[in-house]
């Protein structure tokens, strides 16, 4: 029986399904709440923070030495700035925490809050990459002149020959606004102090428990022993959630302080506009082809608005230094000038977004492609089979290693199932009666299950990587596995038991995972970066195959037979080519009751422990869209998408499309309706989730996936991670859709979220022109 | 704060009488007041619905009902879908067709489902699709949430 | 997003909610079916210091026909519209109208004359009432008083209503057959509120429009009748080049709002585009 492959229905689900989850909100039975007075001003010095007398309030200095938030990268191109928990003498965007009350229940707190006066003197505030660069700009932060945090560059020797020698020479300017990863649970936390131990349980909704202790603990300057952290049920994170944030380090401090359950349950306002922003980027693109069509140099400026701060661990270089290492994606490029810049605004801080700067970054190299394509008169598909890497491993000119892909094969497999030719005469029947269809693809490399040596190659003082597992099978034989990674949606639980199924012979019905715990679990990184089932799911395996060569000592003892003709299948250990077996529960209570008998395992008993620290794999896929554009309204309708995915080696098919869904109606979500907006004086104008527009199910077209399989062994397991490639992917294909749509017109595309509105101006803006 | 209020009302066939501020949302109330945490809300606004329950039989936004106003009324939350040990078909077929991931719009799609499909057992896709656009999901593109109401819905019919 | 607190009013009949308005009104609201006042208050923009809610006078719970017209009373929610509750061509206008209201939740609680006295721009209701000239019955304990739509609204969420005064009935005159309708609407995700959205109500004979009724909603502060294109349209056969013309002249008549989803420019477009498939869908039948 091989569990690896098949569609599991999901271990999660029936708890889920009934209402039972636990979510942080649902732990605050009996706690305090926290409320935090937040700036309503986007930029200016604090002159007084009152409150009527009696008001439990915390302030900055109530905090004392509490450290702030200061996340560093080992880079002389970079500047390190600090955020305090509670702000004390500046704001520097609304939303800024500056100063917390705390009341029995959550409308008592808001009431408490709305109690405080904050006297503010207001300056001027940068609230665009403009504004922010303009040469007397104030700046967001003394430290960082021209308010950049991170200037990098990369060049090679060639770029000027390549462009001086260029059939055809490229230029535009990409820009994308700026998007919230708004999970459907807005962050929060309960801390409970615990008299007895004198410790705090921090329940937080959180994708990386280990790390949040980390943060909070050298915060607070405690040991991390001090502090216990759960992430229970998490309702989605998408990377809002990998961030050490001050509201944490705040409850943990007041439940410490007061001795009691502190709950912050942060609301949809907050979240939308004082959590973490993501994508405000603008980039200036200009690529160099030869008359074949062939790529020969991309130059590159990448500016992102990284708001206020930088967030920790990942830091506010996690999307200027992705686009610089990835812009290429999965062409040959030999020639490459990139300038990456962090900028700093009085906006929302930015954190990690599912995907990073790829969404953005493949936009914008599959603008590229088409608009080539059609100054050479090639197609979509020619340009590409003409620059796509098919020769593995591929290293980049910027020297990141792709293991081997599909990145053509599925190119054509997407080709074929939507059937282009059929489409182009279908558009011209449609262009002829005044209807507007229009096909676009895109092609990219998913980067997902990074190690340390990728991480340590952006010169991260932190560099994630690795992931431990430790299994253990209880004396009745039930087998747990300790995991260091945090899902939260996934269906990892599920994964992860059929990989160690496969590895141990028990059932995953006997197995258990557990993760989210501090406590419980090793010491691991989280969910992220696509990350989790390639390297826990590694490392499950590696210690799977340990944990069954002493299942198989103990039963070669039992079963009088050598340990190498014991096959383990089901939860019954046999002796191949007899009847000879045993339950694998008998054994592990022979092992834990009897131990004397098997000396083979003295020292680790019937348990294992693995770390996997791979360098990455990449993952691939075509997307192909089709589009229709109504000339009246400018309403873009996505008629049908077809995904051909390669992940490897699927686990569960099931969940691989799952995350595959999710991913494109992210990208569908960034390359049409969602933007989060800022006025002129940098206030959120987008705090509602009217105004904040999440696609429903009416926006999000059919799905048609189909799947490719790549070997490799850049992954143990043979599996790539899949979370994140929907999501890069989409809109290049959404945004070459519409172009071509609007091809008539001579209108191209180079912006997301591309609204009607926008849609509509550039056609009147064509049709002026033409006249 | 302004006086607290008895409100009587059936929870998931339940008589109780809960003590609450008329600010009280009957979503706070149930969560809170009641302990039935399985009824989510993800933005207290009215907009992404992971707050439904139904009312007297028809599904409504949790979020946007005081509870002294659901004073005499039946309500039903998720806690009181499966009966007997036994999943409602609409979890089953949540279950079977991966129609969530992380879980928390779950609850609110499933009494929007219910509602839905008691009103109009042979509610066509189209219909469906519509009606089901009440509420936000963010981890699974729809996709599964239709199959799997589609499901519950013919097996319901059978 | 808590509310902030309030002291809280349910009446059982309309006498007792008209006193308590009378006591309260300046710093109270009614409350109906809340979908639109109740995120208001969650925000803590609405702060009522009294809630009096009407949920429990089972006597506003009607939606009747009535001496040619359609009453509908100050509880019929959205939901009831969404098949036909009445004879001639609203049986199937109403309904059309209906489905474009928020979601169903919202329907199955918001209701008809609640969001009328809330007057959002977006309100297809509003609109409705403006373009079939509703008669809007008032209560108060100062007495009775019927107004018409254009001198009812007076703004985005502004309308002529006093404090003390309760907006009890909505009368829609019923339409025979000789009487075509049409609606559009536009917004950006299903069940948001409109941008622009059109409404036509035309009376043909012999193929020519004897009567035309014209109403733009969504894209000014209040709803409108555009008075310019229904000339137009009267006395014309409604041909493709009249219709064009039409959306034109709504457009150009318009006071459009700005906000962060469309320009006065784009609003502008939208009218246009709104009202053209308003009249096409009237036309063709």
């Amino acid at each position: 029986m091989r569990w690896v492959g098949r569609p599991l229905p999901r271990y999660e689900d029936p708890v889920l399904l009934q209402g039972h989850g636990r979510y942080s909100a649902d732990l605050a039975q009996g706690a305090r709440f926290l409320r935090f007075v937040r700036s309503p001003i986007a930029r200016g010095r604090i002159l007084t923070v009152n409150a009527p007398p009696e008001t439990p309030m915390i302030t900055a200095a109530a905090l004392g030495d509490v450290k702030p938030i200061c996340p560093r990268l080992d880079r002389p191109d970079c500047v390190a700035v600090a955020q305090p928990i509670l702000a004390s003498e500046r704001v520097i965007y609304v939303g800024e925490p500056i100063a917390a009350v705390i009341s029995d229940t959550a409308a008592d707190a808001e009431d408490l809050a709305e109690r405080v006066t904050v006297e503010i003197n207001p300056e001027t505030p940068v609230v665009t990459l403009d504004q922010a660069l303009a040469p007397s700009a104030p700046l967001v932060h003394e430290a960082a002149a021209q308010n950049t945090l991170i200037d990098a560059r990369f060049e090679t020797a060639g770029v000027v020959v390549a462009f001086t020698s260029a059939d055809q020479v490229v230029e535009f300017t990409f820009t994308s606004g700026r998007q919230a990863a708004m999970p459907l649970e807005a962050r929060g936390a309960v801390a409970a102090f615990d008299t007895a131990s004198g410790r705090v349980t921090l329940s937080a909704s959180t994708q990386m428990p280990h790390l949040l202790r980390t943060g909070i603990a050298d915060a607070l300057g405690i040991a991390e022993s001090e502090l216990r952290v759960i992430a229970p049920e998490v309702g989605g994170g998408f990377g809002q959630k990998m961030a050490l944030i001050p509201e944490y380090v705040a409850a943990v401090w007041a439940a410490r302080h007061f001795a009691c359950t502190v709950a912050w349950i942060e609301d949809r306002l907050e979240n939308l506009t004082a959590s973490f922003h993501a994508r405000d980027q603008r980039l200036h693109l200009r690529g160099a082809f030869d008359a074949d069509g062939r790529l020969l140099a991309i130059d590159a400026d990448i500016l992102c608005n990284v708001g206020a701060y930088s967030n920790f661990p990942a830091t506010c270089g996690v999307e200027p230094l992705m686009a610089l290492a990835d812009m290429p994606g999965p062409y040959q490029l030999t020639e490459y000038r990139a300038r990456a810049r962090a900028i700093a605004t009085n906006t929302c801080p930015m954190a990690p977004y599912r995907g990073v700067s790829r969404p953005v970054i493949t936009a914008a190299m599959e603008r590229l492609m088409d608009c080539a394509a059609a100054r050479l008169g090639l197609d979509a598909l020619e340009i590409r089979r003409r620059n796509l890497t098919a020769e593995f491993p591929h290293t980049s000119v910027t020297g990141v290693v792709h293991d081997p892909g599909s990145y053509r094969e599925a190119m054509e497999a997407a080709a074929q199932v939507i059937d282009i030719a059929q489409f182009r005469t279908r558009q011209q029947t449609a262009r002829s009666e005044g209807c507007w269809l229009g096909l676009g693809m895109s092609v990219f490399a998913e980067r997902t299950g990074p190690g340390t040596p990728a991480f340590a190659a952006r010169r991260m003082v932190m560099t994630p990587g690795f992931e431990r597992v430790e299994l253990v099978i209880d004396p009745s034989g039930f087998l747990e596995a300790r995991i260091g990674s945090s899902p939260h949606g996934q269906g990892l639980k599920t994964t992860l038991a059929q990989l160690v199924a496969d590895e141990t012979g028990i059932a995953p019905r006997d197995i258990r995972v557990v993760a989210g715990d501090t406590d419980r679990t090793p010491y691991g990184w989280g969910t992220f970066a696509s990350r989790s089932l390639v390297i826990a799911g590694g490392a499950c395996k590696l210690a799977g195959t340990k944990l069954r060569e002493r299942l198989q000592a103990v039963a070669s003892q039992v079963l009088e037979a050598a340990a190498s003709d014991i096959e383990i299948n089901d939860g019954r250990a046999f002796v191949r080519g007899t009847d000879l077996s045993i339950e694998v529960r008998q054994l592990a209570r022979a092992a834990y009751h009897q131990s004397h008998r098997f000396p083979a395992i003295a020292e680790t008993g019937l348990s294992a422990v693995a770390t996997y620290d791979p360098y990455g794999t990449f993952s691939n896929a075509c997307h192909i869209a089709i589009v229709a554009a109504d000339g009246a309204t400018g309403q873009v309708t996505i008629e049908r998408f077809v995904i051909v995915e390669d992940a490897g080696q699927l686990i569960n098919p099931m969940i691989v499309e799952g995350q595959i869904h999710g991913g494109v109606a992210q990208g569908i979500a960034n390359a049409l309706y969602e933007r989060v907006v800022y006025d002129d004086a940098g206030n959120p104008l987008t705090g509602s989730l009217s105004d904040y527009l999440v696609p429903t199910m009416a926006e999000i077209p059919k799905l048609e996936i189909q799947h490719l399989v790549t070997p490799t062994d850049a992954s143990v397991t043979g599996a790539k991670g899949v979370g994140e490639g929907g999501t890069i992917g989409a809109p290049a294909a959404v945004l070459n859709a519409v172009s071509d749509a609007l091809a008539p017109f001579g209108v191209g595309i180079f912006e997301m979220p591309i609204t009607p509105q926008r849609v509509l101006h550039l056609l009147r803006e064509a049709e002026r022109k033409a006249q | 704060m302004s006086e607290k209020q008895d409100v009587t009302f059936t929870v998931n066939g339940d008589k109780r009488t809960i003590r609450v501020e008329p600010r009280r949302s009957l979503a706070d109330a149930l969560r809170e007041d009641c302990g039935l945490t399985g009824t989510h809300l993800g933005c207290e606004h009215g907009v992404c619905g992971a707050c439904t329950v139904l009312v007297d039989d028809q599904p409504v936004r949790s979020c946007l009902m005081f509870a002294v106003q659901a004073d005499g009324a039946r309500v039903r939350t998720v806690e009181g879908l499966a009966a007997g040990g036994k999943l409602h078909p609409l979890q089953q077929a949540f279950w079977d067709h991966h129609g969530l991931q992380c879980g928390f719009c779950t609850p609110g799609f499933l009494m929007l489902a219910a509602g839905i499909l008691e009103r109009d057992p042979n509610i066509a896709e189209p219909e469906l699709r519509e009606a089901l656009s009440a509420n936000l999901c963010r981890c699974t593109g729809y996709q599964n949430i239709l199959k799997s109401v589609l499901a519950a819905a013919f097996e319901m019919r059978r | 997003m808590k509310p902030v607190s309030f002291r809280y009013f349910a009446p059982r009949s309309v006498d007792e909610a008209i006193d308590l308005l009378a006591e309260h009104g300046e710093e109270g609201k009614i409350l109906a079916g809340g979908q639109s006042l109740v995120p208001a208050m969650n925000f803590r923009l609405a702060r009522p210091a009294s809630l009096i809610d009407i949920n429990r006078i089972d006597a506003l719970d009607y939606v009747r026909e009535d001496g040619g017209q359609l009453r509908i009373g100050a509880l019929a929610r959205h939901a009831r519209f969404e098949t036909p509750v009445a004879r001639g061509v609203l049986a199937a206008f109403l309904p059309r109208v209906a489905r474009h209201i928020g979601h169903l939740p919202i329907r199955c609680r918001g209701t008809f004359c609640g969001s009328i006295a809330h007057a959002d721009p977006a309100s297809e209701w509003c609109l409705v009432a403006t373009t079939l000239n509703a008669e809007l019955a008032i209560m108060s304990r100062r007495g009775r008083r019927n107004v018409r739509p254009n001198e009812y609204f007076a703004g985005a969420l502004t309308t002529t209503l006093q404090p003390d005064e309760l907006l009890a009935e909505i009368r829609l005159g019923l339409l025979d057959d000789s009487w075509r309708t049409g609606f559009a609407e536009f917004s950006r995700r299903a069940g948001d509120y409109a941008l622009a959205m059109a409404a036509a109500v035309l009376r043909l004979e012999d193929g020519r429009i004897v009567d035309a009724r014209l109403g733009v909603g969504g894209a000014a502060d209040r709803p409108s009748r555009i008075a310019a294109a229904e000339a137009l349209l009267t006395g014309s056969d409604g041909g493709p080049d009249i219709v064009r013309e039409a959306g034109n002249i709504a457009a150009e008549a318009i006071e459009p709002l700005e906000d962060i989803h469309a320009s006065t420019v784009y609003r502008r477009d939208l009218v246009r585009a709104m009202v053209r498939r308003a009249l096409n869908q009237a036309l063709t039948r």
